[in-house]
Order: structure tokens, then C-alpha cells, then sequence
């Protein structure tokens, strides 16, 4: 029996009940598959600009209620129903919600599907399935002073910090002795072990990234916005993928600088476009600063395409001088529309690319394509060969 | 909680004897709200565990926390039956409760349907489904949560399709075709017959393979769980469970509107006839069925579907002021919603209930329009027919093990959903094991092939 309650009914919690909510487990496993289905939907929370200017450690998305598919006829547009009361034909009622009316049991809860939940991603979780099985192209290591040494565990021993008991270790050194003398206490100190850390050495893998932004005033703020957010995800892999990684920030127009992290995500610009000053500046600071011979470098540049063409020739020679120093140089082309013919910028990489140099290109038309870019650079398929890259899609 | 009400509880059922219910012995439980909730999410009070519960679980929780309803009992057809009484009721409450719980256990012991699914081993439905659950915890822990889950969306989302005719414990078909009978008084035949033997031509009789299926089949989890071509025995064991607890369900949902008048006829008799009820928790109790049975919501003018104890309630009070208590038992124990209503909801009484049909127009208007009785009779089972789900049955399976389904796009009156239909026949497909068709027609009633391949 069931009625539409006027009033909320007083809560009885028992312990015991609720310990074995099975409604309650149901409900967590149907949240997991929601988060399975989202995953598959990467791009759009990736595409999630605000995430890089407030900084939160996690993502809302709004996710509707999975739904357990069965047959069902085809909706029509005019439902018919029965009702009660005070109505005769020809009446118009309001739109009225029918799930206020009696009678509804709700035993099947059918439409549960107009409910939509925000679930919370972390950051670090959509990191995760972004940069599975993902890379950086290339990566030699090379011989050098540093060697990255961590503490792996390894091991058992009778003493050590009490955080690093092993209570399933030390149960079977009981269970071992009490199985020669059952008389024995159930727990002494001499079957406690401990799990023990030694350091680990291993070659050391250096390696420095450059983030090269056009920020002239032919990109918009929605294609500035792209760019960063492609940079932001590429910055957050990469450090979690590299201990030993420098990134190193630079945005140029006609004029260029290295800014820091923070500024860079901030940065906006006008005036033209002159790409070779950007690589000019790229360049500098690595002879500077890293040693090619010893570090692996790597360049990704954001722009838009639109470089002056009487900068052609300066560009080519520089970005020839960078490609024969790195690893691996990716352009990211970000194309608003549909355009007629290839861009400066696009035919410079291109060049390189047929020249037999690292270099790779992908276009970014919306939101959408930021997760097919990081893929389409950090997947081995990309670094298999540095001139047979595709264009990614273009809009 | 008070527990006062239990002391009612023999005087209640002595009275409910006298006047001649007849019901096996119910076992009386009080229960937490959110376990109360969870039977009535899950329909059982322990059953097999599967995401979409889950989903309905807070579904309701959302719906509870809103006020929007309440329960107060759920109530277990058995021998002997069981009935989980909402821990918050109160005392008034419970006394209703427990008149109420006599009601349904008197319907569901005398009611044919209700007979012939407890004949068939399910008078013990709650142990059995407990039996299933546990069983399929088992399975998770050798097979692995996401297999044995695979197998649940499939079996669930098929829940509605068994048939009822049939008996729980299904036999295979026959797997040769019945031998044609001869003939007996023919010419060419007899004249035939005193023709010399050719030698090597003498007739052989061949057993001839019967077609599978031997007739479009509605029951498809036993048809999955019997023949599906490569299927494991513990996928098989998941069908027949669904498949078992569904044969428990149909009764109840095909007698809702009688079983829940029923059971309000009776606790409203009961509690009128009861002298040793205190006149206080008398006038709450009966203030508590003016809300259990009321046609529209407090403060609203029309609702826009009918609340089945009221509906039933106004039926039998009619029935039994009419044509009296024993006819009254009689269409009890051979009816079903289906008949009751054709039979019984006259125009006088859909007129006196303000029973109308509407319809939903674009921009969410309503209008109200005119309807004969029949229509409205149709209106008000459309949902009831074939547990409620579109009529779909097995016609084919292929040499290469593809399973033909068929929906009836012309008695459901038109065509089915392609995107839902796409990802039922995938579920299938995962434990058929082979490719799977459905023939259905579209929106302009074109005929269409749906498969479980073309969407990937």
C-alpha cells in the first residue's frame, strides 16, 4: 500500500539495514559505468576551458541517468491518458506535471531519466585516461652527470616503521609458528614484518619542452583559449608522465618572450604575426640553456597559420636549425573555418616534415579535437617516424 | 513504531474469517523506510544485484525525500506469506496495514493467476529469488563482475518476455517435425501401391528436422537460455532466474487495479466492522484510507492518471452492493484487471468517478476529449497488455546461428524505437553469440531489419 504523503514521513535509520544497502551498492555501480561512459567522451571534458583558469583540482560535467535499454514502441506526439475529476471534453489543462498525480507508485520509476547528476571528475583521474599508453615521441635516454634514483619497496624485514607493517605477511608468520606449537599466543613481535624500501638507480632521462603561442591579433580569444587548453593538458601529462622535465613557456607576435607558467595561461596579444621571431626565441634559450647533445627537447607551437608570408624564408631557416637539434617539433594548427588553401605556417612544418625532420601538424578546429591532438602527438604511432604525420581533422 | 498494533493483529484475522477470506497464514514484519524502499525498487527483498536498481533506487529516494509518496507495506503472496510494514507507520496506520495485508493474501490465494504461478513452485518466491541472488554472487566471484553483469542487461531488459501459458520448467521442442500422416482413401495412392517395386526407390521414412522455432516463440528468455548456439550453463542459469522471478511478477501486475481494491475494500470493511478498534485510532485509520484511495491530489481540480486503489476500490464496492459478497469472490478469484475493468467500469461509473480521456498536444497542453467507454477501457489497460512490453517474439534462427526476433508492429499499432531496440539486440547479441535481427516497421510504417550489427 502506498499514498501520496503530504508530509515526510519520520526517518527510522536501523544500522543493520543500512549496512547492506544493496540499493545503495547498485546505485554506486550504475555511478561507475556513468564515469566509464564519460571517459569515452574525453573531448568534452578536456574541452572544459575554465579548468585552467580557477586552477580546480577537479571537473564538473553534468552526466544524465544511464539508462537500462529494453523494446519500446516509437514515442508518437499525442500521448493519451485517462484522468479524474473536474474536467469535460474540449478542456484545456495546463501543462501539468502527471508525476504529482496519485496513484503514481513509481514502483517502476520509468522516467528517472529526466534526473541529470553533476559528477565530479578529478583532474588527475582525466590525465590519466589522456595520457594512457601515451608518451613523449622519441625519448632517448642520455647519458649524463644526474641519475634519477627513487625509493622503490622491496622486501621484508622484522623491524621498520609502523606504517609499513604487512599485516597479511605477519598473519602467516603466525599461522606458521602456530601451526607447530598451537598453544602459542595468537600475535608476538616476532611475526610482525615490515616491508622495506630500497633505492633504486636508473639512467636518467632529461628532457625540455617549449610551449610556442602566436598571440597575435589574428587569433581570437576563442583560439587562444584552445591553444592554452591544448598546452594545459599537454603541461599536466607531461609532468606527471617526467620527474625530470622542463617546460619552458614562450608567446610571441611580432616580438617574442618566455613568460611563466602562470602568465602564459594569461597571456593575450595584438599585432602581427612573424614566426620566426617566436623560433628565434625558442632557439636562444635552447643553446642556452640545453644541451641537445644531452637532453631531449621538444617543441609544440599554437598558432593560427597565418605568418607573414615575407617571413618565409627566416622561418624555414629557423625552424631547420631547432628541427636538426629536437626530438620531435608538433604544430598545432588552430583553424576557426573552413580554409581555401594551406596555410604559412602549415607549409612550413610540411616542408620540414618532407625534408625528413621530426616535425608533425594537426589542426584543432573546436573543442572537441584538443584530445585528438594530445593522441595524435603522444601515441606511438606518431613518433614512429617524424615526416609520415597526417593532418588531423580539419573542420 | 509502536507495537501495539500486533495485539489487533487475531481479533483482525478472526474478524476477516467470519466474513469468509480465506488466506494462508501471513508473517507480520516491521522494517527500516529505506529497506521498505529498496522492495519496492527491487520488487523482492532480496534479489539479484544490477546497475539499473541502483538507478531506480534513488530515483525513489528523490521521490520519498520530496514527499511525493509513501509506503507503508509491501506484502508477499506464500504459503506462508510474508508482509514488511513500514517502521515509521504509526499504530492507526498498522491496524489499516495489517486489514489491508488480509485483503491482498485473501486475493492472491483464491486468484486464478495467482494460483497457477504458485502451482508452478513459486509460492516460496522469496526464498527463491534470495537463492538466485546468492547464486549469482557466486558466479561473479569465478566469472568476473563485468561478465556476469553482461549477462544481466541482457535477461533483465527481456524481463517482460516469458510466456505464462507455458509451464516454469519448459521441455525443449520436439526436435523432429511430427511425421505427416498418410492419407487414406486416395486413388493414385491405392493404385499407385499394386505398381511393381522399382528397386531402390522403395519409400523411406525420413525424419524430417523441425523448423526452430516451430511457431514465432514470445517466450524469449527460455528460447535464449534453451538455444542459444554457444551460451555457458551459469548464463543459461541467470535466463531461467529472470525468468522465474518474472513468472511471480506477471500476476501481480496483471491484477494491480483488482489486488489493491481488493485489499482497500477489505481494510475498509474490516475496520467499519471492527467493534474493538479505539475510536481514536479508528478515525486515524480511516483517515489514513481517504488518502490511500483519494482520486486527485489535495488542492487539485483533475489528476492525470488514475489511482489504482481508488479505481479498484469504487469497483468492488459497487460489485458487492450489487450483486453481493459471493459474486463479488467470484469475478475475485477469475478476473483479471483486463476483464474487471471491461466488465465492471460501466459508463454510469466512469461518469460518477469524472473518469476523462485527454490528450497531450505540442507545448505540453492538454485537452481533454470526448470517449465512449470502450475507449476509455482501452486507454486505461493500453499498458497492461503482454506485461506491458511491446510484443516481440522469436521466428527464426538461421543456418548460421543468426536469431530472427519479430515485433507485432501491427497489433502495438506501430513500429519500435530503433536506438533502444539496437542496444537490446547488442545485450542479446552478447549472449547469443551470433548476429541478431529484428523485423519491425519505422515511423512511416515501413518495414525495417534492426540489427545488433549495424551500430557497432
Amino acid at each position: 500500500m502506498s499514498e501520496d504523503s503530504t508530509g515526510t514521513s519520520p526517518q527510522t535509520l536501523n544500522g543493520w539495514y543500512e549496512l547492506f544497502s544493496r540499493g545503495s551498492r547498485d546505485w554506486l555501480r550504475h555511478n561507475e559505468k556513468i564515469r566509464e561512459a564519460v571517459r569515452e567522451h574525453l573531448p568534452r571534458i578536456v574541452s572544459g576551458s575554465d579548468i585552467i583558469n580557477d586552477g580546480a583540482r577537479t571537473v564538473r560535467i553534468p552526466v544524465r541517468m544511464l539508462e537500462h535499454y529494453r523494446f519500446r514502441l516509437l514515442q508518437t506526439g499525442d500521448a493519451q491518458g485517462v484522468g479524474q475529476g473536474k474536467a469535460k471534453p474540449g478542456d484545456v489543462l495546463g501543462p501539468a506535471n502527471p508525476q504529482n498525480g496519485p496513484g503514481q507508485k513509481g514502483a517502476g520509476g520509468k522516467d528517472q531519466g529526466g534526473i541529470e547528476l553533476m559528477l565530479e571528475f578529478k583532474v588527475d583521474d582525466v590525465i590519466d585516461w589522456l595520457w594512457e599508453d601515451m608518451k613523449l615521441p622519441n625519448l632517448q635516454p642520455r647519458a649524463g652527470a644526474t641519475e634519477d634514483s627513487e625509493w622503490k619497496r622491496e622486501g621484508w624485514d622484522r623491524r621498520g616503521a609502523r606504517s609499513r607493517l604487512d599485516r597479511r605477511r605477519s598473519l602467516k608468520e603466525s599461522v606458521k609458528r602456530r601451526a607447530l606449537d598451537a598453544d602459542s599466543p595468537a600475535f608476538t613481535d616476532e611475526d610482525l614484518r615490515y616491508r622495506q624500501l630500497t633505492r633504486r638507480r636508473q639512467p636518467a632521462l632529461r628532457a625540455a619542452v617549449f610551449f610556442l603561442i602566436d598571440v597575435s591579433g589574428s587569433m581570437s580569444d576563442r583560439d587562444r583559449q584552445l591553444a592554452k587548453t591544448f598546452f594545459f593538458w599537454v603541461a599536466a601529462g607531461l609532468r606527471r608522465e617526467y620527474k625530470a622535465l622542463d617546460i619552458v613557456f614562450v608567446a610571441h607576435t611580432t616580438d617574442a618572450w618566455e613568460f611563466s607558467e602562470a602568465d602564459f595561461f594569461k597571456v593575450a596579444g595584438s599585432g602581427g604575426t612573424v614566426t620566426s621571431v617566436g623560433l628565434a626565441k625558442v632557439r636562444e634559450i635552447m643553446l642556452e640553456r640545453f644541451d641537445p647533445g644531452s637532453c631531449n627537447v621538444y617543441l609544440f607551437y599554437a598558432s593560427d597559420g597565418d605568418n607573414a608570408s615575407d617571413d618565409r624564408a627566416p622561418a624555414s631557416n629557423e625552424l631547420e636549425t631547432i628541427a636538426k637539434a629536437v626530438r620531435y617539433a608538433g604544430y598545432v594548427e588552430i583553424s576557426a573555418g573552413v580554409r581555401s588553401s594551406q596555410s604559412e605556417t602549415m607549409g612550413l612544418f610540411e616542408a620540414a616534415a618532407e625534408a625528413g625532420r621530426p616535425c608533425g601538424r594537426f589542426s584543432v578546429g573546436g573543442p572537441d579535437d584538443i584530445a585528438g591532438a594530445v593522441r595524435h602527438f603522444f601515441t606511438a604511432e606518431a613518433n614512429t617516424s617524424g615526416n609520415a604525420d597526417v593532418v588531423g581533422p580539419s573542420v | 513504531m509502536s507495537t501495539d498494533w500486533r495485539s489487533h493483529v487475531p481479533r483482525l484475522e478472526g474478524l476477516a474469517r467470519k466474513l469468509g477470506l480465506d488466506w494462508s497464514e501471513v508473517i507480520f514484519e516491521a522494517v527500516p523506510d529505506s529497506f521498505m524502499t529498496e522492495i519496492a525498487v527491487y520488487g523482492l527483498p532480496v534479489r539479484m544485484p544490477h546497475w539499473s536498481f541502483g538507478a531506480r533506487y534513488i530515483y525513489q529516494l528523490l521521490q520519498r525525500h520530496m514527499g511525493y509518496s509513501r509506503l507503508f507495506e509491501v506484502v508477499f503472496p506464500g504459503d506462508p506469506g510474508h508482509a514488511y510494514l513500514a517502521a515509521s507507520n504509526g499504530l492507526a496506520d498498522n491496524v489499516l496495514v495489517t486489514a489491508h495485508v488480509l485483503g491482498h493474501a485473501d486475493f492472491s490465494k483464491n486468484n486464478m493467476l495467482f494460483r497457477r504461478c504458485q502451482d508452478q513452485g513459486n509460492a516460496h518466491i522469496i526464498e527463491h529469488a534470495a537463492s538466485h541472488a546468492r547464486q549469482i554472487e557466486r558466479h561473479i566471484e569465478s566469472y568476473g563482475f563485468n561478465a556476469v553483469e553482461q549477462v544481466l542487461d541482457a535477461a533483465l531488459s527481456l524481463e517482460q518476455y516469458v510466456d505464462l501459458d507455458q509451464s516454469l520448467r519448459r521441455e525443449r521442442y520436439p526436435e523432429y517435425a511430427p511425421t505427416p500422416t498418410e492419407p487414406k482413401d486416395d486413388p493414385f495412392r491405392t493404385r499407385f501401391a499394386t505398381l511393381d517395386a522399382t528397386p531402390g526407390a522403395a519409400p523411406q521414412a525420413r525424419k524430417v528436422r523441425a523448423p526452430l522455432p516451430p511457431h514465432p516463440e514470445r517466450d524469449l528468455l527460455w528460447f535464449i537460455a534453451t538455444y542459444a548456439p554457444e551460451m555457458e550453463s551459469w548464463e543459461r542459469d541467470i535466463f531461467l532466474a529472470v525468468r522465474e522471478e518474472s513468472f511471480y511478477f506477471y500476476p501481480v501486475f496483471a491484477t494491480q487495479i483488482m489486488n489493491e481494491g481488493w485489499a482497500s475494500y477489505w481494510h475498509a470493511r474490516l475496520l467499519r466492522e471492527a467493534d474493538f478498534i479505539p475510536e481514536e485510532t479508528y478515525l486515524d485509520a480511516i483517515k489514513c484510507h481517504s488518502d490511500v484511495v483519494r482520486p486527485v491530489a489535495t488542492g487539485e481540480q483533475v489528476a492525470l492518471s488514475i489511482n489504482p486503489y481508488h479505481l479498484g476500490f469504487t469497483l468492488w464496492e459497487e460489485i458487492v452492493k450489487t450483486s453481493g459478497l459471493d459474486d463479488a469472490r467470484r469475478v475475485m478469484r477469475e478476473d483479471d484487471d483486463c476483464s474487471f475493468l471491461r466488465n465492471y467500469l460501466t459508463r454510469e461509473i466512469a461518469e460518477e468517478m469524472g473518469l476523462f480521456r485527454y490528450q497531450r498536444q505540442q507545448h505540453g497542453q492538454i485537452k481533454v476529449v470526448a470517449a465512449d467507454i470502450e475507449e476509455l477501457h482501452e486507454n486505461l489497460l493500453s499498458g497492461k497488455y503482454n506485461f506491458g512490453a511491446p510484443r516481440v517474439s522469436v521466428t527464426e534462427v538461421k543456418n548460421d546461428g543468426t536469431l530472427v526476433l519479430a515485433h507485432d508492429s501491427q497489433l502495438d499499432g506501430r513500429g519500435l524505437d530503433a536506438e533502444r531496440t539496437g542496444k537490446v539486440l547488442e545485450y542479446i547479441k552478447r549472449v547469443w553469440r551470433r548476429p541478431v535481427l529484428l523485423n519491425t516497421v519505422d515511423a512511416n510504417a515501413k518495414a525495417v531489419v534492426l540489427s545488433s550489427e549495424f551500430l557497432g
